[in-house]
């Protein structure tokens, strides 16, 4: 599905997940935070790098993992990102939804 | 931002939410095998991950989840537990307990799942609320201070119903 984000077609799931992290740019995050309901702040784009990097090396993101390895606290992650934190921080990132447990 | 802000925040996101869906999930948890625990654990834990309310509210056995002493010591059970597959009479010898529960214990860390110390760290970071049943904490003689630090209060039965309060909450014993 294709939809315009920022000016720019990006191909998305059903969810609004990017399905090419190549086409993601700063602008197209910015646009998908308003959408959530949030502005990025430093703090936002650190977890932001973490998860493309996570994700780049191909290893599972989990609350756990984040708040051992991230770049923010757990408390700080949630509060960050409110109301599914996980799944929204992705959705900005432009990577796919976590299908973590934990 | 304070506590209280933090609750209303929470309170105007979850309004934002069509009807229908759950927006807070109370947990009982009454027992204190290691499968039992992790079940409350993850659920809880997994509500937060989706936006949803959660909290706990630990009572009779399940108060040895948040008790310091013995919450790394939780176990499974291997006697009159079918699903372990090992005969009665062998899951009762002296140590049999303790090494199923330390292979569970193995198996869980491979898939990135937490001890029961960090687990309850984790969601308390991850804002799930943790009640102590009142009379079962008067039944074991626990004091306040025998608990992980990061409950709440304690709770008469009333007050856990209380919490229930709001559309789309779900109760569910474990």
């Amino acid at each position: 599905m294709d939809k315009t984000v920022a000016g720019k077609v990006i191909s998305m799931n059903e969810e609004g997940y990017l399905t090419d992290l190549s086409q993601w740019t700063q602008e197209v995050a910015r646009e998908i935070a308003q959408e959530e309901g949030i502005e990025l702040t430093d703090q936002h784009w650190s977890v932001i790098e973490f998860l493309q990097q996570s994700f780049k090396k191909s290893e599972p993101l989990s609350i756990r993992s984040l708040g051992k390895k991230g770049p923010v606290s757990i408390k700080d992650f949630y509060s960050l990102f409110p109301d599914g934190p996980l799944k929204k921080a992705s959705r900005i990132a432009g990577i796919p939804k976590p299908a973590s447990c934990i | 931002m304070n506590t209280l802000n933090v609750e209303v925040a929470r309170d105007e996101a979850t309004q934002k939410k069509p009807s229908g869906q759950v927006r807070k999930m109370l947990l009982i948890l009454s027992k204190a095998t290691l499968d039992n625990v992790y079940a409350c654990f993850i659920l809880a834990n997994g509500a937060r991950m989706e936006g949803i309310e959660a909290e706990i509210f630990f009572t009779f056995f399940g108060l040895e989840a948040i008790t310091k002493k013995k919450m790394e010591r939780l176990h499974v059970a291997t006697v009159g537990n079918p699903a372990m597959h090992i005969p009665t009479l062998l899951g009762g010898l002296p140590g049999v307990e303790a090494m199923a529960s330390a292979m569970m214990k193995k198996e869980m860390e491979k898939l990135d799942i937490p001890g029961a110390a960090e687990f309850l760290e984790i969601l308390s970071a991850s804002g799930v609320k943790m009640w102590a049943c009142k009379l079962a904490m008067e039944m074991f003689h626990l004091q306040r201070n025998d608990l992980f630090d990061g409950v709440d209060d304690i709770l008469t039965v009333g007050g856990f119903y209380e919490r229930a309060r709001g559309e789309g909450t779900h109760l569910l014993f474990i």
